[in-house]
């Protein structure tokens, strides 16, 4: 058990070792990166808006409860605000794209698997690691920041319109109130970690999908493990990543 | 017949999986303009035979020439220009669900050509009108029968004029007269572009049809190999049970 599990991650080490060093070789694949791009990042809008707005709105209630004790309303919105783009936002984002992303390239690449489309690749003269893998997990980094920024503004949105209809706040006050207390660096290291969530979910998924056997059921294991490992992964990796930003960056740490 | 007469060369390859022995001391030789059938009972390593020689997958022991070149010690890049030389019809076709008709076909065009879209387009409605679905163009892989997914792949694999083509099951799950259209097709590409070209087949009527040398295959070893009619002279009893299909 202990070995199968050193083994497979071993495997997806290589895996990843692999896509990092292709990943900056010829042919660079860019119409497959941007495709990959719309369907990670684009198609995922919907789901990051809607989140974003829902947990804004209950957690400016949340810190409403908790401001009103102290008489601290003002600082609502700075509340939300850090606590949007410090970890909520971030995390959110990796969690909701590896559930909605990773499942798709567990199931896509583990069907083109199944059903010998990855083998058709090749035949064809085509590298289909590069083809398949390296671009889903480019298009996995690109689309976390941008998406991560969705999110956090969406929160935001959501803590307002929760926020102005109790206290009338305009759009522009909370806005102005929410970014007072952080700077630039603060707000750009959590999203550039996201990265990293989307380079671990593009990874981990690629691979489950790519090694996938024994066909509708393989597709279905490999989709449900993408998403249960590649979440597990981004919030472990997530403790590391916060620590090292405490470490090295002890003024952009909220 | 000299080695550079040869288009593919099977020089005593041995194949396991998981401790099975699935290819065992095979050796044969395929001429270069005409077409090979391998036959043989189901699990004898004939679709491993096609994958071996595409070096989709490797061999354990023994070498593979396909136009003199050992395939297995080509690096990845000289591999590519080898199969861009060959075409390969999966037994259940393998399009690429996502694409259309028309992308599946122009997908190697667009991968290995410098054609402008205008020519790629033309070359696609030939290439498809060729195995008679020019009207399919739009429609995805999944809305198309069995027959018509094998003939767009047919068309697919052609789409690169190979000087190659190897084919998994052509007839597999399909009526006598698409069967039939299918191995016509094969037969006129082997005559008219002088395709080299191996089938693995279970159709005995079909291999002796398209077939200029016939392979049996079994458990792991060839049995028999020569024209249908050395074949029927075989005294072996499951090459005397192949060829008396009908």
């Amino acid at each position: 058990m202990i070995r199968a599990v050193f083994s497979e991650a071993g495997a997806i080490a290589a895996f990843a070792l692999r896509a990092i060093r292709l990943a900056f070789k010829r042919p660079f694949e860019l119409r497959e990166i941007s495709h990959q791009v719309y369907m990670t990042g684009c198609r995922s809008l919907p789901l990051v808006v809607t989140s974003g707005l829902a947990i804004g709105v209950v957690l400016s209630m949340h810190t409403r409860a908790t401001m009103e004790r102290f008489g601290a309303e003002a600082l609502i919105p700075a509340a939300l605000a850090i606590a949007m783009i410090s970890e909520t936002g971030p995390l959110m984002t990796g969690l909701l794209v590896s559930g909605r992303v990773g499942a798709g390239i567990g199931a896509e690449l583990g069907g083109m698997r199944v059903t010998e489309q990855i083998d058709a690749l090749e035949s064809l003269a085509v590298d289909s690691f590069h083809y398949l893998a390296v671009t889903r997990i480019v298009a996995c980094m690109i689309a976390l920041p941008i998406l991560t920024t969705v999110m956090n503004f969406s929160g935001l949105l959501g803590g307002f319109l929760a926020e102005t209809a109790i206290s009338n706040v305009s759009l522009r006050l909370y806005f102005h109130e929410a970014f007072a207390g952080i700077d630039f660096l603060e707000y750009v290291l959590p999203t550039v970690k996201t990265v990293v969530f989307g380079f671990i979910i593009g990874a981990v998924s690629s691979y489950l999908g790519y090694t996938a056997t024994g066909g509708s059921e393989g597709i279905g294991r490999a989709s449900t493990r993408s998403v249960v490992l590649s979440s597990m992964l981004l919030i472990l990796i997530n403790v590391l990543l916060v620590r090292m930003i405490f470490v090295l960056f002890p003024s952009g740490a909220l | 017949m000299s080695a550079s007469d040869q288009a593919i060369r099977f020089e005593s390859i041995a194949k396991s999986f998981d401790g099975t022995r699935v290819l065992d001391d095979v050796s044969f030789d395929v001429p270069r303009h005409t077409a090979c059938c391998i036959m043989g009972r189901s699990g004898t390593g004939k679709s491993v035979t096609l994958k071996l020689l595409m070096g989709l997958l490797q061999p354990d022991e023994g070498k593979i020439y396909v136009n003199d070149l050992e395939i297995e010690t080509l690096d990845s890049r000289r591999l590519v220009e080898v199969r861009k030389t060959m075409g390969f019809l999966f037994q259940y076709s393998a399009l690429f669900d996502s694409l259309s008709v028309a992308d599946n076909v122009a997908f190697p065009l667009r991968r290995h050509t410098r054609m402008p879209e205008r020519e790629i387009a033309n070359s696609v409605r030939e290439r498809l009108a060729a195995v008679g679905l020019e009207s399919e163009l739009d429609k995805m892989p999944l809305d198309l029968s069995g027959g018509m997914r094998k003939r767009v792949g047919l068309a697919r694999a052609l789409a690169l004029n190979p000087s190659i083509l190897l084919v998994d099951e052509p007839s597999s799950g399909l009526d006598p007269i698409t069967t039939r259209e299918i191995d016509k097709l094969l037969m006129d590409l082997k005559s008219s572009n002088k395709t080299t070209i191996v089938v693995v087949t279970h159709n005995v009527p079909s291999a002796r049809r398209i077939g200029d040398k016939l392979i049996v295959l079994n458990e792991g070893h060839i049995i028999a190999q020569g024209t249908a009619r050395e074949l029927e002279d075989s005294k072996h009893a499951v090459v005397k049970q192949f060829m008396s299909e009908v």
